[in-house]
């Protein structure tokens, strides 16, 4: 029972951290402080991905002849943890290194793997993942895109939803029904797609929280070459399930102000008689905020310990959005009524921590959908982990065009 | 990193776990619960005893095993998950580690060799009624050397040779050693929600006390020797929450309900789950606590505060969901759920509640946050 370091582990984050301290700074030299969702803070992601993968600090795990850094997986987290402390991290990468191009990895050829493994390590080339529809979000199976097979392509008719960053993807999987007349998962194939097709029209959604990450992408008579598809042709929820798995892993670190904060914001804030730190109804709370913030950091230290005796995490690790995204909604409406009157101003220029906590409690709904909701980690975990039996499936072995829709 | 369990603690730990399950059964549990007079179960004591468990951190000059901590650990989580009724916390995480940490030679010497032999049962004696025990309310006294005064409830007191208790002497609280069966002590059984753990009333007239660790340094003391406590008592919450689980598994994926197993409900799963994450909440919270114990950091009051508020979440949630999932049969004595309903309560009350720990745990994160 240590949590520190063993001298190898030391090592490595002696040496990341050396490495961080020189190229962060000069980093943020050059880039100064860019604002995110615009073109500079776009470049800047780029050039420090490429930086990170010219040093192997870049998809650590991942072999060096591929172009990753050829390492543990405890030395991409404690990387992870380094390159935080540091300030430095864009999320621009997350979906297509987490979860798209390890799905092409594992299914495409290798003259496709060549082509594009490289220029993804190094930020040159990002990727979004295609999977949600109207018809089909928890139930990603329900998806109605079509691709019909016409010689040697195939033709793509159809629309996807949330897609995250697609309008500055280069690249997306793309699941889609490939055949109507069997039970939904049996018709089902991927392919990867160029974004930058004309047939591919992407119109960026506006989200609650005033952000436009998401978007709605449609496809007209997308022609997209055989050599394009992953996996078999019926075999796309199969595909579907490595990058699902993969999405578990990529997700989950907390996105937001925690119990530190909004200690900070209580000491500074009068409260009902007093400063607010010392009503006792926010201590109650706190206590219980930090329990679990512990809780999940020393949790993915067990993960982490589970990695280095070299057993694979399981699903377990849905613990960690359900708690995350939880928390940082109530806390975040927490320091908003702690603000009283005052507390409905967004206006960073105006409001305390510049209304980080306004900004995450219109973000914290989001973060309960995103990558599985709340409903569907339970079920994960009641299924996958505990054994229990699967929800009634009134559309098991029906043909998916004959299964009940609505919405 | 290497948070977890070492190989030679696991070993132990299924040790434990195959000697509880031939010695320590539901029946032996009721046993206790069904006859108001027994107190504990004198024979899994002996054989508890026997394993070396009294005495397992105890150094081996005084007839322990002079294991670490994290050992301790791993047996008091097989504790729980029994619901083991002997007076094992009291008499291990409190006089023993009370008296290694803050004894006097001498008082090492009288206590550890026969704590390790199964010969002495220890308890502590803080709570005087209702309410939480603070500096201003204390009513037992030490004067010259003799104590007077009310205890109640005082956990194992019926049963234990010496107690730990905190009186004020000169005015200032003080934390003394008193031999429970010597003159001007009086003990009286009192009924409790957990009867598978003993309380009792104890009355002091004069009865010899000396002092354990500095003067007027009570209060100091007993919360250090409850920090060491919670980090234990933290893992037999854990022991039980897990079992609540274990068997809320296990009844719901063999009770029918509208032609299905009542385990295939979203509710019901969900609820697993839910249950599921609080204890895998717990147990993070209480390894901390263990690696905090074992190394004697400073960080020991913040990692126990939040060992023993998540534990006691956990086995709270835990216990009261298992009967919810097990239906009318849940609410029965014959069925076992209420054994942990109780314990629960027992473990979450025995060190103080959990808003008391929650109290310690932010003015500790205040002050290291203002230095
Ligand atoms: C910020 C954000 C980014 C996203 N990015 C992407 C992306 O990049 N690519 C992509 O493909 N998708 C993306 N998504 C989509 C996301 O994966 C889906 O929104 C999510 O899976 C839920 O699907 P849905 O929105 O259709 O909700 P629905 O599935 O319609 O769910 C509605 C409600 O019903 C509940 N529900 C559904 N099924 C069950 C069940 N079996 N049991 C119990 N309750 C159930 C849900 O929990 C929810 O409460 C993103 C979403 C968000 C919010």
């Amino acid at each position: 029972m240590d949590f520190n370091d063993s001298p190898e582990e030391a090592a490595y984050r002696e040496k990341a951290r050396a490495w961080l301290a020189e190229n962060a700074a000069a980093h943020r030299a050059k880039w100064g402080e860019v604002k995110p969702n615009t073109p500079e803070h776009m470049a800047a992601a780029k050039d420090w991905q490429a930086t990170k993968a010219s040093a192997g600090y870049a998809c650590i795990t991942w072999p060096a002849a591929i172009g990753g850094g050829g390492g543990t997986p405890i030395q991409s987290v404690i990387f992870g943890q380094e390159e935080t402390k540091a300030g430095l991290g864009y999320g621009y990468f997350t979906i297509g290194l987490g979860m798209c191009v390890p799905t092409v990895m594992a299914f495409a050829d290798g003259e496709t793997k060549k082509r594009f493994v490289g220029p993804a390590v190094r930020g040159e080339e990002i990727w979004c993942q295609l999977f949600s529809e109207p018809a089909g979000g928890s139930d990603v199976a329900a998806l109605r895109t079509r691709a019909v097979k016409d010689g040697d392509e195939w033709v793509i008719n159809g629309q996807k939803v949330w897609t995250t960053g697609a309008h500055y993807c280069d690249y997306g999987i793309l699941l889609t029904r490939t055949d109507p007349d069997v039970p939904k998962h049996k018709g089902l194939t991927m392919f990867w797609i160029d974004m930058r097709d004309a047939a591919v029209e992407c119109r960026p959604i506006h989200q609650m929280s005033g952000g436009r990450e998401f978007n709605e992408v449609y496809f007209t008579d997308l022609r997209v070459k055989d050599s394009q598809r992953l996996g078999e042709v019926g075999d796309g929820w199969k595909v579907a399930l490595v990058t699902l798995m993969n999405e578990r892993l990529a997700v989950g670190g907390s996105a937001g102000p925690n119990y530190r904060e909004i200690m900070k914001l209580a000491r500074e804030l009068s409260g009902v008689a007093g400063p607010a730190l010392k009503d006792q109804s926010f201590r109650d709370k706190l206590a219980d905020w930090y329990v679990q913030s512990e809780g999940l950091k020393f949790t993915r230290f067990r993960t982490m310990t589970a990695l280095s005796r070299g057993q694979t995490p399981g699903p377990e690790s849905s613990i960690g959005k359900i708690i995350s995204a939880n928390q940082l909604q109530e806390l975040a409406n927490t320091a908003v009524e702690m603000e009283d009157q005052y507390g409905v101003l967004v206006d960073p220029d105006q409001a305390p921590a510049e209304a980080a906590f306004q900004q995450s409690l219109m973000w914290a709904p989001g973060l309960r959908i995103a990558g599985g909701t709340d409903e569907i980690l339970k079920n994960i975990i009641a299924e996958r982990v505990l054994g229990l039996p699967g929800d009634v499936r009134v559309d098991k072995d029906v043909a998916f065009k004959d299964m009940p829709t609505g919405r | 990193m290497d948070f977890d369990y070492s190989d030679d603690q696991k070993f132990l730990k299924d040790e434990a776990r195959k000697f509880l399950a031939a010695h320590c059964d539901v029946s032996v549990v009721r046993g206790v619960l069904d006859k108001p007079e027994r107190a504990f179960d004198e024979k899994l004591w002996k054989g508890v005893a026997e394993q070396g468990w009294l005495g397992a951190c105890i150094p081996e000059e005084f007839g322990g095993l002079g294991l670490g901590r994290v050992e301790l650990c791993a047996i008091a989580e097989e504790l729980g998950r029994a619901v083991a009724p002997i007076p094992f916390a009291s008499t291990v995480y409190v006089l023993a580690e009370g008296i290694m940490a803050f004894g006097s030679d001498a008082q090492k010497a009288s206590i550890l060799p026969r704590v390790a032999a199964g010969e002495l049962i220890g308890c502590l004696a803080t709570s005087e009624g209702p309410g939480v025990v603070g500096p201003a309310s204390l009513q037992c006294r030490v004067e010259g050397g003799k104590l007077s005064g009310t205890k109640i409830p005082v956990t194992d007191g019926d049963v234990a040779g010496v107690a730990l208790v905190l009186a004020s002497e000169g005015g200032r609280p003080g934390l003394f050693l008193v031999d429970l069966t010597g003159a001007g002590v009086t003990r009286e059984t009192l009924k409790s929600l957990d009867p598978t753990r003993s309380v009792a009333k104890l009355t002091f007239a004069g009865a010899a006390a000396e002092r354990v660790g500095d003067a007027g340094a009570g209060f100091e003391i007993v919360q250090a020797i409850l920090d060491r406590a919670a980090v234990l008592l933290a893992f037999e919450q854990l022991g039980g929450a897990d079992r609540c689980l274990e068997m809320a598994r296990e009844y719901a994926l063999g009770r029918y309900a509208f032609g299905r197993v009542i385990a295939g409900y979203q509710a019901i799963k969900h609820k697993l789950a839910d249950m599921y994450v609080k204890n895998e909440v717990a147990r993070s919270n209480a390894y901390y606590g263990a690696w905090a114990l074992n190394d004697d950091a400073p960080e020991l009051p913040i990692a126990a505060s939040a060992a023993r508020i998540a534990a006691s979440e956990a086995f709270w949630f835990a216990s009261k969901e298992n009967i919810q999932v097990h239906g009318g049969m849940g609410f029965t004595w014959d069925v076992d759920c209420h054994l942990y309903y109780r314990r629960s309560r027992q473990l979450s009350l025995v060190a103080g509640a959990p808003k008391v720990w929650k109290e310690r745990l932010v003015s500790q994160l205040e002050q290291k946050n203002a230095a």
